[in-house]
């Protein structure tokens, strides 16, 4: 309840978008006065952006384990584990100018069972963004490098790396289903197109818009809330939907391709809350 | 600190090897146990004068005595399998080059087996990729393959960690190899590392001739054999370390086991049934021979050749194997630094 008191809340729709900009417009002179600082001088000023990942199986919230699903083959399947990581994140002003976050403050493992996970938070100058950019997957160089920058969420004993090719698993998918003879599917897509001989690239670019959902307005101090909503049950049934019955064991293989293919397309921006207070968290 | 010698092995006879070091340890016996490091003879990495450059980069981790040993003690170490019985010296033993002697395809956990012929643990500090397909380019990233192998020691790293930590010898070796204190899976694989960097193989009869050491020369027939050797198979087996660390096809076909060797890593068509061209150095102690070890003499080995392109007569197969001979290094698999 403290924290709804103390933040300035605003939804951003698309019907509001001429509201909210200028109720942006307001907060930064606002703040701008008050700090005495002149505007120009934003590249030095630092505000928060945190991106939510909200998991969602069609029209349904993902539930772990315990649900079932159904897709475009009409086969049952449940989700146990849903692990992907997000990485190389830029994001896009107005004008057109890029702000890339460090690089390698930018590696985030999302894991739906880890509520911490689902957060990621970076520092970004203060301005209006609108356009999001990240990889699903980690880049081709991080994969080649050597363990002493394999770090955090890179650490190889995540559980998401191959030893015997030393590269990353990017997005790892498993659950139980009648439609497998052993009653499970594994989806685990990686490949990082190689490190000296060419082969499967499946490091996907993806772009949000932030524009029809709300831009995402950062101030200095203050937190600006991407939510994407991710629809899970595309990793199935996206581009090229398939049928786990065919495919119960998806790994480094051609296949892959289709599913990195399917999962690119899974991520939708819903709402930006701007100018939220930094409570403890 | 660490004492230099000009060669690693020196020539010092026995008897004035024995007589310093009980110098030594009388010095070490008068001073606190914590000196000891000062005055040891732990010589680092050496690079023999005709060996090239290595490939490991050591700015990355730095080898010290105390990294070596704990090195070698993670290296027998039980505790990094699931149920503590296997240690990576359980299928790479000192006395056989570092493989897993008598196993065509090594045995891991609860006697599981793998598909492939355990490869030495031998000069890898210039290696550009490890196991027989090339997979992994970082000698620091290769135990996390044996570790996590359901077949070989079907370990987490993350758990090996915890095992370490609770252990009541690691977590004063960790802070004496790595400066502070702290276990992780990092300082562990370098530490893995460093011991397996230290085992090299440098003092074959063919070295010592390469180097002109003590007026060593070839006999007739292995001279022979070497001229031959250079003719028909130092493509591949490119001297000195008589690899070229290309993969390729010899025409040994697909096995039972379905191994397709680097198309696994590649997804090439083109690369299908090729492996990493091995290291001829100490093959009398590496036997069986070939990815799945399905080549039990060395004798059927030079038959696979000639069934091939290479064309040799009796004679020459003869002079080609006396040579073969010259790349064993006993010094190797006897020194008691490396064993267990
Ligand atoms: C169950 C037997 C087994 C165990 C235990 C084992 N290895 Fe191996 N090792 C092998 C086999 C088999 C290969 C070849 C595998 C391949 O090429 O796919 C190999 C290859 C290697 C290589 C690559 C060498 C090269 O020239 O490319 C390294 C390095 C290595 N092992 C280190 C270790 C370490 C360190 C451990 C302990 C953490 C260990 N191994 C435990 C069987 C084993
Ligand atoms: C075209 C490259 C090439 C040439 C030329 C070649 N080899 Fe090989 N050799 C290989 C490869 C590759 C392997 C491993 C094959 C496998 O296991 O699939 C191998 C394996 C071997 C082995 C088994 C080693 C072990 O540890 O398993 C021996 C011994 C050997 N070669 C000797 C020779 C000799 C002697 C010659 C010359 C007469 C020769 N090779 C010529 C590529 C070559």
């Amino acid at each position: 309840m403290r924290y709804y008191l103390y933040s300035r809340i605003f939804y951003s729709y698309n019907m509001k978008n001429n509201f909210i900009i200028l109720l942006a417009a307001v907060c930064f002179l606002f703040s701008a006065c008050k700090k005495d600082n002149p505007i120009s001088s934003t590249e030095n000023q630092r505000g928060r952006v945190k991106l939510k990942f909200d998991h969602i199986v069609g029209g349904r919230v993902l539930q772990l384990g315990s649900a079932t699903y159904t897709n475009a083959a009409a086969e049952n399947y449940s989700i146990e584990t849903l692990r992907y990581y997000i990485s190389n994140i830029k994001l896009t002003r107005q004008d057109g100018t890029v702000y890339t976050v460090p690089k390698d403050s930018s590696y985030f493992l999302i894991d739906a069972s880890v509520e911490n996970s689902l957060f990621p938070k970076f520092q970004v100058p203060v301005g209006t963004y609108t356009k999001l950019d990240f990889i699903v997957g980690v880049d081709s160089l991080k994969n080649t490098e050597d363990i002493a920058s394999r770090l955090g969420d890179l650490s190889v004993d995540k559980g998401m790396y191959w030893s015997w090719n030393s590269g990353y698993i990017f997005l790892k998918m498993e659950g139980k289903s009648a439609a497998s003879s052993s009653g499970n599917y594994h989806f685990h897509i990686g490949g990082f197109g190689g490190y000296n001989t060419q082969t499967i690239n499946n490091i996907k670019a993806v772009s949000v818009d932030l524009t029809k959902a709300g831009s995402s307005a950062v101030q200095e101090g203050l937190s600006s809330d991407i939510h994407l909503m991710v629809d899970v049950s595309l990793v199935l049934d996206g581009k090229t939907p398939f049928s786990i019955k065919e495919h119960p064991s998806v790994m480094f293989g051609e296949f892959s391709t289709s599913i990195a293919d399917n999962y690119q397309a899974m991520f939708r921006h819903d709402h930006t809350h701007n100018f939220q207070k930094i409570a403890g968290e | 600190m660490t004492i230099r010698t000009t060669s690693r092995r020196s020539q010092v006879n026995k008897q004035h090897l024995y007589c310093i070091l009980g110098i030594i340890l009388a010095i070490v016996a008068c001073r606190k146990s914590d000196d000891w490091v000062d005055i040891s003879p732990f010589m680092g990495f050496q690079k023999a004068r005709n060996f090239p450059e290595p490939v490991y980069n050591f700015a990355t981790n730095k080898i010290t005595e105390a990294g070596f040993n704990l090195g070698k003690k993670l290296f027998y170490e039980p505790l990094l399998s699931r149920n503590n019985t296997i240690s990576c010296g359980s299928c790479h033993i000192s006395y056989y080059a570092f493989t897993h002697h008598g196993h065509t395809v090594s045995h891991g956990i609860e006697d599981k087996e793998g598909i492939r012929n355990a490869l030495p643990i031998m000069n890898l500090a210039w290696n550009e990729s490890f196991f027989w397909d090339g997979g992994v380019h970082n000698l620091d990233l290769s135990s996390v393959a044996p570790i996590e192998n359901p077949v070989e020691m079907d370990e987490k790293l993350s758990n090996i960690v915890l095992k370490l930590q609770k252990n009541k010898e690691y977590p004063g070796l960790f802070k004496a190899a790595f400066g502070t204190e702290g276990i992780s899976s990092e300082r562990m694989l370098k530490a893995l590392s460093q011991f397996m960097l230290l085992l090299i193989s440098d003092q074959s009869k063919y070295d010592k001739v390469q180097r002109g050491e003590g007026g060593m020369l070839f006999t007739a027939e292995e001279q022979a054999g070497y001229l031959l050797f250079k003719k028909h198979c130092n493509t591949c087996h490119s001297e000195p370390l008589f690899t070229d660390q290309s993969f390729r096809d010899i025409g040994l076909g697909l096995n039972p086991a379905k191994d397709y060797g680097r198309y696994d890593i590649t997804l090439h068509e083109r690369d299908k049934l090729k492996f990493k061209v091995p290291s001829l150095r100490n093959l009398k102690y590496t036997a069986p021979y070939m990815h799945d070890g399905s080549y039990l003499t060395l004798a059927a080995v030079m038959q696979q050749f000639q069934s091939g392109s290479i064309k040799l007569n009796n004679e020459e197969t003869t002079q080609i194997l006396a040579f073969l001979e010259t790349l064993n290094d006993a010094q190797f698999t006897l020194d008691k630094r490396f064993a267990e």
